[in-house]
C-alpha cells in the first residue's frame, strides 16, 4: 500500500500506484483545494509542489510520489507563499477561483526561486495555467506585489 | 442571456408603484426576518426552509455573534455577485464591512426568485445586481430601522436619536452604545415597516466605493468547496459514456471489461448513455474507458461543418423571418450608389468553465433528495429532480455551491446534467451518495455550444456617403424553440437570443431589415456569455467600420453622426475614444480600432490597439473600456468583469471553434481547444460613467465589443477585414 507524505502527513492508501496523485489527494485524503480540470496537463489547474519542485498531479502517478514531500494549496506556508496569498487577496485577483489553487503554487515556485522576475519570466512561469475568467493580469499585478514584498 | 424584450415585458408586469410595494408588504407582513438561530451551514435549517409554507422573505441574518449574512439567491460563477449584492446591503445597514457575511440561499422560488425572469430561481443575463436592487435595499433599511427601534427600546430613548454607522448603535445624549449583535434578538421581535426609504447616494458608504471580495481568502487558500469538492460518507463516482454523435442512441453495449476494472462498483444504460459508477475518480475514467458501446446514429447529425454552413448560406439567400423592420429596406438598396455586403460566419464554441459539469445526490431512507450543484437555475432543476425521481419538490433539499465558472454553460432549460444525476440515481441499485463527473473531454464534446451563425448583410450609401439602408439575414439555431422557455421566450416567432443587438441596433438607419431563420439540429446549443450579442456585435461594429470607409468617413465621427439620438451611447463612445487616443497617427506596424455596443441594459464601447511584429505576430495592446452600468455598486468588481470580459472574448476570437467531421466533433480538450493565456492578455484600462440611473448587468457585457474593436484595430494596420470568427491571422501585414 502506498505511503504518501502530503503536508507534513502520511496517508497510507490502499490504492493503485499507478494511480494519478491528482484523484489520490483528491478521493482519498480529504484535500480538495488541488483541482481537477483537464487531466492531460495542459492547465495547471492540479499543480502541487513534489519537493518543493511544481508537478502536474494529473499526470503524476502515486508510485512516483512515495517517498517525496508532497505539498498541496492547504500546506504551502512560509514567506512566498503568505506574501503571494496576501497579494492575491490585497488585489482581489480570483474570480470564480478554481484555478488560483494551481496559479498560485505555480506563482510561489517562481518567487521561490527569482524573487526578481521580469514580465518574460512571469509568463513563462505562468503560461502554463489556464483561467478562463482571465484574471492574467491581476496575476501578473499580484506577482510583482508579492515580490516587491520579498524584495 | 434574458432578452431586453423579457426585461421590457418584466417592466411592464412589475413595474414597482409605491402602491404595489403596499400591497406587497401587506401580503408579506414581516419582509424581514431576523433570526438569532438559523445557521446557514445547518443542512437541516436548509430543508426545514424549503418545506414550510412560505416564509416571509429572508435576506438578512443578524446573529448574536455580531455577523451579518447576507442570504444570495444567485450563483456566484465567478463574477462577484456575493460580493456586489452584500454591499447593498451592508451600506443600507450602515454595517462594518468586517462584519458582511454571504450564504447561498437554499432553492426556494417563493422567496428567492429572480425578479427580472418571472417566477425561477435562477442567474442569467447580467441580471443578480439589476433584479436585487431596489429588493435588497429595501431589505436593509427596513434591518436598519428594526436594530433602531429595539435599541431604543432597551435604552428608553427616541429612536430619531439613535444613530448607526460601521456597525455601531449610539445614544450621543445618554452615551449608550452597542452593536447589531447585542439587539439581534429583540430586533427580530420588532415588526417590520410597512414602507422604507432607502439612503440617497449622497448617503452611501459602500456603493461606488471600494470594498474587498468576500471570496478572496476561500479562493487562496484551497478552502472554497465547488460542487466538484462536495464529499459525502461512501460517496461513489459516475461518469456517463456519451453518444459521440449528436442525436445518437445507445444500440447496445458490452460491459464485460469495464466490470472487472478494480474499484468499478455498477454499470447500466441510462437515456443519456451508459453510466458507470465507481468507488472513486480514477477508476469511473478506466471503467468508463473499457465500455463497449454501440451507436443507433440514424437520427444523428452526420454533416461536416463545412456542410452546415453551406445550407445556411443557401438559406441566406431568402428571407426569413422578419425581426425588426423599418422603411424600405431593398427599395433604398437599388437605388444606392454604393452597396456594401459582407457574409460573416461565426462557429460553435464551447464555455469550458474550469471546474467540468457535476453534481452531488443522496436519496435519504425516508425517500428525501439531497443535492449539491453550482446551480444556476434552482427552479428547473428542482422540478427535473422530481419529475426524474417521481417526487415533489419539497422533498428535495438543492443546496447551490460555489461554481468554478459557467459562461452560461450550467444554465439550461432542461436541467441537462441534474437530469443525467437523477437517472443515474433513480436506477443505481446502490444507496450510496453518488457524484457525476464529466471529464473535459465530455465537456469540449458534449455540446450546449454557442451556435454556429452566419450573417449576410447588404448596406447602401448615397452620393453623399450617407447610410440609407441595411439589409440583415441572420441564419443560426434556436435553443429555446422547443425547450420548456419556449412559450415565455418566443414572441411572433422570433427568438430574441438570435437576434439581440442586431435588430436593435441604435443606429438612425431608416430603412431598415433584419431576419432570422432558425434552423434544426440535433447539437445542442445554448447561450454563452453575451449570448447574441456574441455575433451581432461583432457584425454590426465590423460592418459599420467598413461602411464608413467606403463613405470616406472616420468611423468614430461615422457613429456619432448615426448616434445622435442614444446619449449613453454616445457618452461611451467618447470616452472611450479620448482615453484611447482614437485617431492618434500610429506607426505601420500598430492599429486602432474601436467599437460601441449595449446589451443587458449596460453601454460598453472599446478602443484596442494592435501591434504586428515584423515576424508576422500579432499581439493586442490594449483595451480602454470605457462602460455605463449605471449606478457602480462595486467599482473594482466592475473594473474585474471588463477585464474578464475582454479576456473571454479576444480568447475564442483568436483560435476557438468547435467543428464537425461526419458530426463528429474534431476538439476535445484544451490543447486543441486552445483557451487565452497569460501572454495573449493585453493591459486593460476601465472608466466607469458616472450615474445615477438603476444598476444594469455587467458579466457579460465586457465580451460584445472586444472582438469587433480588435478586428477594426486590424484593419487598421493591415487593411484587411475580416468577416469570421476565429480570427484567421497568418499571412496579415500591411500591403
Amino acid at each position: 500500500m502506498p505511503m504518501l507524505m502530503i503536508n507534513g502527513k502520511s496517508f497510507e492508501l490502499n490504492i493503485d500506484p499507478e494511480m494519478p496523485l491528482l484523484w489520490a489527494i483528491r478521493d482519498y485524503t480529504g484535500l480538495t483545494g488541488t483541482k481537477y480540470s483537464c487531466g492531460v496537463a495542459q492547465c495547471g489547474a492540479c499543480t502541487v509542489h513534489l519537493d518543493g519542485e511544481p508537478v502536474r498531479s494529473c499526470q503524476t502517478q502515486v508510485g512516483d510520489a512515495v517517498g517525496h514531500r508532497v505539498t498541496t494549496i492547504e500546506g504551502i506556508e512560509g514567506k512566498v507563499a503568505s506574501a503571494v496569498q496576501g497579494a492575491w487577496q490585497s488585489l482581489d485577483v480570483v474570480q470564480c477561483g478554481y484555478c488560483q489553487s494551481g496559479q498560485i503554487m505555480n506563482a510561489v515556485s517562481l518567487l521561490s526561486k527569482n524573487q526578481k522576475p521580469t514580465d518574460d519570466d512571469i509568463n513563462s512561469a505562468m503560461e502554463g495555467i489556464v483561467c478562463r475568467c482571465a484574471t492574467y493580469i491581476r496575476i501578473r499585478a499580484a506577482i510583482r506585489a508579492a515580490a516587491q514584498k520579498l524584495g | 442571456m434574458f432578452t431586453k424584450r423579457m426585461f421590457e415585458q418584466h417592466l411592464t408586469w412589475r413595474k414597482p408603484s409605491r402602491r404595489d410595494f403596499l400591497k406587497a408588504s401587506a401580503v408579506t407582513a414581516g419582509t424581514l426576518l431576523i433570526a438569532t438561530t438559523i445557521d446557514f451551514g445547518n443542512n437541516r435549517a436548509l430543508a426545514l426552509s424549503m418545506k414550510d409554507p412560505p416564509q416571509p422573505n429572508a435576506f438578512i441574518k443578524i446573529a448574536p455573534d455580531n455577523t451579518v449574512t447576507v442570504m444570495i439567491k444567485h450563483l456566484d460563477m465567478g463574477q462577484g455577485n456575493t460580493t456586489g449584492l452584500t454591499t447593498i446591503v451592508a451600506d443600507e445597514l450602515d454595517a462594518d464591512w468586517s462584519q458582511m457575511r454571504s450564504a447561498f440561499a437554499p432553492a426556494n422560488v417563493l422567496l428567492y426568485n429572480n425578479l427580472l425572469m418571472g417566477p425561477i430561481q435562477g442567474t442569467g443575463g447580467s441580471t443578480a445586481i439589476a433584479n436585487s436592487w431596489d429588493q435588497l435595499r429595501n431589505a436593509g433599511a427596513a434591518a436598519r430601522l428594526m436594530l433602531i427601534a429595539a435599541a431604543a427600546d432597551s435604552w428608553g430613548v427616541p429612536e430619531r436619536e439613535i444613530i448607526i454607522s460601521k456597525g455601531i448603535i449610539s445614544h450621543t445624549k445618554s452615551g449608550k452604545r452597542g452593536t447589531f449583535g447585542d439587539f439581534a434578538a429583540k430586533a427580530a421581535k420588532v415588526m417590520p415597516p410597512p414602507i422604507v426609504e432607502p439612503k440617497q447616494p449622497k448617503d452611501w458608504v459602500y456603493i461606488g466605493k471600494h470594498v474587498p471580495r468576500l471570496d478572496s481568502v476561500g479562493k487562496t487558500t484551497g478552502a472554497t468547496i465547488y460542487a466538484m469538492d462536495v464529499r459525502r460518507p461512501g460517496m461513489l463516482t459516475a461518469m456517463v459514456e456519451r453518444p459521440p454523435r449528436f442525436g445518437g442512441k445507445v444500440k447496445s453495449f458490452d460491459a464485460a471489461a469495464a466490470k472487472v476494472v478494480p474499484g468499478v462498483v455498477e454499470i447500466f444504460e441510462i437515456p443519456q448513455g451508459v453510466a458507470v459508477i465507481a468507488k472513486d475518480t480514477w477508476s469511473a475514467i478506466i471503467g468508463r474507458a473499457a465500455l463497449r458501446v454501440e451507436w443507433d446514429d440514424s437520427a444523428a447529425e452526420q454533416r461536416s461543418t463545412e456542410a452546415i454552413f453551406t445550407d445556411y448560406r443557401e438559406l441566406a439567400t431568402k428571407p426569413g423571418i422578419s425581426a425588426a423592420k423599418r422603411g424600405d429596406a431593398d427599395g433604398a438598396l437599388a437605388g444606392a450608389v454604393k452597396i456594401v455586403e459582407a457574409e460573416f460566419t461565426f462557429p460553435y464554441l464551447a464555455h469550458a468553465p474550469m471546474e467540468p459539469l457535476n453534481g452531488v445526490i443522496e436519496i435519504k431512507e425516508n425517500g428525501d433528495v439531497e443535492v449539491w450543484a453550482g446551480s444556476q437555475f434552482q427552479t428547473i432543476e428542482v422540478g427535473t429532480l422530481a419529475w426524474v425521481l417521481g417526487t415533489m419538490p419539497q422533498n428535495i433539499t438543492l443546496n447551490t455551491v460555489w461554481a468554478g465558472g459557467s459562461f452560461g454553460r450550467r444554465a439550461t432549460p432542461n436541467a441537462d446534467y441534474i437530469g443525467e444525476l437523477a437517472q443515474i440515481a433513480k436506477i443505481s441499485k446502490t444507496k450510496a451518495p453518488i457524484h457525476l463527473v464529466w471529464s473535459r473531454e465530455d465537456d469540449i464534446k458534449g455540446g450546449r455550444y454557442r451556435p454556429m451563425f452566419l450573417h449576410n448583410v447588404r448596406a447602401g450609401l448615397d452620393a453623399q456617403g450617407k447610410l440609407i439602408g441595411w439589409r440583415q439575414r441572420i441564419v443560426g439555431q434556436s435553443f429555446i424553440v422547443g425547450s420548456p422557455l419556449e412559450m415565455a421566450m418566443i414572441k411572433n416567432e422570433i427568438d430574441g437570443t438570435a437576434v439581440e443587438g442586431a435588430a436593435d441596433m441604435p443606429y438612425a438607419l431608416p430603412n431598415f431589415s433584419v431576419d432570422w431563420h432558425n434552423v434544426k439540429s440535433p447539437v445542442t446549443t445554448l447561450w454563452w456569455r453575451s449570448v447574441g450579442h456574441t455575433h451581432n456585435a461583432y457584425t454590426v461594429e465590423v460592418m459599420i467600420d467598413a461602411i464608413a470607409h467606403e463613405a470616406g468617413k472616420n468611423p468614430l465621427d461615422f457613429r456619432r453622426e448615426l448616434l445622435k439620438e442614444h446619449p449613453r451611447h454616445l457618452a461611451v463612445l467618447n470616452l472611450a475614444a479620448e482615453k484611447g487616443n482614437y485617431g492618434e497617427k500610429l506607426p505601420k506596424d500598430r492599429g486602432r480600432g474601436i467599437a460601441v455596443h449595449e446589451s443587458f441594459f449596460t453601454f460598453v464601447a472599446m478602443v484596442a490597439d494592435v501591434t504586428f511584429g515584423t515576424d508576422g505576430g500579432f499581439k493586442v495592446d490594449k483595451i480602454v473600456a470605457a462602460v455605463d452600468c449605471g449606478v457602480a455598486v462595486n467599482p473594482d468588481v466592475i473594473r474585474a468583469q471588463i477585464e474578464g470580459g475582454v479576456g473571454f472574448g479576444l480568447g475564442a476570437a483568436l483560435r476557438n471553434k468547435i467543428t464537425l467531421s461526419n458530426g463528429l466533433v474534431e476538439q476535445s480538450n484544451f490543447y486543441d481547444y486552445q483557451p487565452l493565456r497569460m501572454s495573449d492578455m493585453p493591459q486593460v484600462e476601465v472608466y466607469i460613467v458616472s450615474s445615477m440611473e438603476a444598476p444594469t448587468g455587467i458579466g457579460e457585457p465586457g465580451v460584445p465589443p472586444v472582438a469587433p474593436a480588435v478586428a477594426n484595430a486590424i484593419y487598421e494596420a493591415t487593411g484587411k477585414r475580416l468577416y469570421s470568427l476565429p480570427w484567421k491571422l497568418d499571412g496579415l501585414q500591411r500591403t
